[in-house]
């Protein structure tokens, strides 16, 4: 058996998207900026995937920027504003536990004069939401909270957050990173009062290299790449519309029998957890309830080591992740783990398993028989 | 500019009777290290000296390059050819030479003319006259030194003419393929590359083993050592790497011994089956990247103990290096940047805090006496499940 339950790294790819793709690469393959009749082709599959997502969000096709993924949508997101409104201010809000692709431009941003706050989070990974209320200041231009954090799957109270920094300070922009929340969630940014949304085609079984920023009509935002002036100049460059036309269908897939599939995912981690319980060496980190991400465990494990209890599992074809993947060829800790204070061993020790609609209850018995089996033999072995 | 190279060897030179040997392994690694270069170059030797030349457009600086990689050259000269049309001809192309390669730089120089073709009508000494009375009137600012010129330009007289004046250092050492061969006891660190690199540098052709421990070690830390093994060919030639799974034998013995001797014991386990493939492939000797003192398994004592297990001889060649100085070198030939990547290896996973650092052969062997139950098994298993892959 093969259980992959790396999910939060990456997913297969939807059949129908896969076909859509080569449709787009073999047969439609014009320039959408072509003036002749392939061009319009082209264009045609970016409006539908622009339609398609638009319907999933309650948003307007207007709002949305194609990227070439999670990486580039939070650049744009905070890179963009923080330029296009600098004369407001110059103070922005992030929490301790944002992915890399958050944390490295507001490290660009303090260089270029921009000052930042990193809130802290509590024992499950959530923010508090009166530090959020006292960090923001007239000054403050830009919040950006992760929707759902990679590593451990705590759900930030989003709600609560843009009322808190709005309550505070109207005009600022509030941006979250969706990546790992898009597709788990019904998400209405405008409902929310959320200004800027990131998301990742490849987490919902649509391609890698895909992914779009939503951002709220009449936002200030400038672009960060220049060129051909596509996108309405607002990303330049000639659009990937393979990519877009399966992000556009993945996320049309994402949301169909929605509450089912939410269901099945929990119902998945919930049987995975109950099966962990009562094991000694087992430690799960955050929040475990339905208040938590549908489809993320972060365990911690006594005296194993995350990379060697991997491979182990690799060995049984069984994939998981160290950390999270985008972090995991960097030797240093975890920061989310050390921002939730885990006690300090388990910072070497915790793996990661996500789960898809498709995984199945076997899959899950198949991981949890195996880990039962692997922990104590691992155990034995250590550095003494 | 250069459509040649004319290769200075040193050493091998002076190996008697031998030499032409050492001359076709070198023309043999010279070959290798330029086929598939552009230039489709032609390797041939005459009166003791290697001429590169190339048939079609070259890639120069990449030719070059190579050929510094190759063991066994000790000067690299990239040559103009010239038709011989007469003594006029040649003092123009001598004197357009000079005016591209130094632009007319006021220097003292020295011309040296060989004839390989005593059918010229000028003996080399009025041709060293006459060209250095024409580069004089073309340059007035230099002038001649025959002592110690800044600039010794030479023009050999062969069918066609060959103008250098530079000399371009090689890396020295022997050709590959002339001493026999070694196996390479390869690890994902620092040290055992260069440890390869040096004993290659030597004319010793390299075959390499790497004992991997899944799950404790992972795929990328074993793509690491092929990648390794692959910056080293690049210098030896090509290598055939045996990948050991070792997990097994490190658990039996992590098992069953006191785990502050469980290094040496690993090493001396690694050393017995590196020599099992040694035999195989007729190497000569055992190759480590051990020098005295680094780390517990390498002081004199350990490395005894270590060797008592071999009836072959272990090379050492970092055995008086400082880690700097051994970096230093990685640095120079490449590895490093791929030596440092974070992956663990085998040798680190189960280290003791307190390792034994002078271990006392009586008492590794009385703790080994422990494992004979089924350790001969396992080597044997871990011996014929090695994995084999040709690095180029």
């Amino acid at each position: 058996m093969e259980a992959y339950f790396d999910n939060s790294a990456t997913t297969r790819c939807s059949d129908s998207v896969r076909e859509l793709m080569g449709k787009v690469c073999s047969e439609d393959y014009g320039n959408p900026s072509s003036m002749h009749r392939m061009g319009v082709a082209g264009e045609r599959y970016i409006r539908e995937a622009k339609e398609r997502i638009a319907k999933t969000l309650k948003a307007r096709e207007d709002e949305l920027i194609f990227t070439s993924g999670g990486t580039e949508a939070n650049n744009l997101a905070l890179i963009g504003t923080a330029m296009a409104n600098r004369r407001s201010g110059t103070h922005l809000v992030t929490t301790k536990i944002e992915h890399p692709s958050v944390e490295g431009p507001m490290k660009f941003l303090e260089e270029q004069g921009f000052s930042v706050t990193y809130l802290d989070v509590d024992g499950d990974g959530r923010i508090f939401l009166d530090q959020l209320e006292e960090a923001v200041t007239p000054d403050t231009i830009l919040v950006s909270i992760m929707y759902v954090n990679n590593e451990i799957g705590a759900a930030e109270p989003i709600g609560q957050a843009v009322s808190a920094a709005k309550g505070k300070n109207p005009s600022v922009l509030f941006h979250t990173d969706a990546i790992q929340a898009y597709g788990k969630y019904q998400i209405c940014p405008k409902r929310l009062g959320i200004d800027l949304m990131s998301v990742s085609g490849h987490k919902i079984h649509g391609p890698k290299g895909s992914g779009f920023l939503y951002v709220k009509e009449k936002t200030k935002i400038k672009p960060i790449l220049f060129g051909g002036g596509q996108q309405k100049g607002m990303r330049s460059g000639t659009e990937n519309v393979a990519g877009i036309a399966g992000l556009g269908l993945a996320a049309k897939e994402a949301y169909e029998g929605f509450s089912e599939k939410q269901d099945r995912l929990y119902r998945l981690k919930e049987a995975f957890l109950s099966g962990l319980a009562g094991e000694p060496w087992a430690h799960v980190n955050g929040r475990t309830g339905r208040d938590s991400a549908p489809h993320i465990v972060s365990l911690s494990v006594d005296g194993v080591r995350s990379e060697v209890l991997l491979h182990a599992l690799e060995d049984r074809q069984i994939y998981v992740s160290s950390g999270s993947a985008c972090a995991s060829n960097k030797p240093a800790a975890s920061r989310t783990l050390q921002a939730i204070q885990v006690r300090r061993p388990y910072l070497e020790s915790t793996v990661r398993i996500s789960f898809c609609p498709e995984n199945t209850e076997e899959e899950v018995e198949y991981c949890l028989r195996n880990l039962k089996e692997l922990v104590p033999m691992l155990q034995k072995y250590t550095r003494q | 500019m250069f459509q040649a190279f004319l290769i200075k060897y040193g050493e091998i030179g002076i190996k008697g009777k031998n030499r032409h040997l050492f001359e076709e392994a070198l023309m043999q690694q010279i070959r290798h290290a330029l086929k598939d270069v552009d230039g489709e170059f032609e390797v041939t030797r005459e009166q003791g000296r290697i001429y590169v030349e190339a048939a079609a457009e070259l890639d120069y600086e990449e030719a070059l390059e190579r050929l510094q990689r190759v063991f066994g050259i000790v000067g690299i000269c990239p040559v103009v050819i010239a038709e011989d049309k007469g003594f006029e001809k040649l003092a123009e192309d001598v004197i357009a030479y000079l005016k591209e390669r130094y632009g007319g730089r006021p220097m003292t120089f020295k011309v040296q003319t060989r004839r390989a073709r005593k059918d010229y009508p000028i003996p080399s000494m009025e041709v060293n006259a006459a060209l250095g009375e024409r580069i004089l009137q073309a340059f007035p600012q230099m002038k001649v030194d025959v002592h110690q010129p800044e600039l010794l330009l030479n023009v050999e007289i062969r069918k066609k003419i060959n103008i250098y004046s530079d000399v371009i250092p090689g890396p020295g050492g022997m050709p590959v393929g002339t001493s026999g061969k070694g196996t390479l006891l390869l690890s994902g660190g620092i040290d055992s590359p260069v440890a390869g690199y040096m004993i290659a540098k030597r004319g010793v052709t390299v075959n390499a083993v790497y004992f991997h421990a899944p799950p404790y070690t992972s795929d990328r830390a074993k793509q690491k050592v092929v990648d390794l093994a692959k910056i080293v060919a690049r210098y030896a030639g090509p290598i055939t790497l045996k990948i050991v799974n070792f997990t097994e034998i490190q658990m039996y013995i992590y098992e069953k011994c006191p785990h502050e001797e469980l290094t040496i014991i690993m090493r001396r386990y690694m050393m017995r089956i590196a020599e099992h493939f040694a035999k195989e492939s007729a190497s000569l000797g055992l190759i480590t990247g051990e020098s005295i003192g680094q780390v517990a398994s390498q002081t004199m004592q350990s490395l005894a103990a270590t060797d008592e297990v071999c009836r072959m001889p272990v090379y050492r060649p970092l055995i008086g290096f400082d880690k700097q100085e051994i970096i230093d070198v990685s640095e120079r030939i490449g590895t490093y940047e791929t030596s440092i990547l974070p992956y663990e290896d085998c040798c680190t996973i189960f280290v003791a805090k307190h390792p034994v650092t002078k271990p006392n052969v009586k008492v590794i062997r009385r703790s080994e006496e422990k494992l004979k139950e089924r350790i001969d098994e396992m080597v044997k298993t871990a011996i014929e499940t090695a994995e084999t892959v040709e690095v180029e």
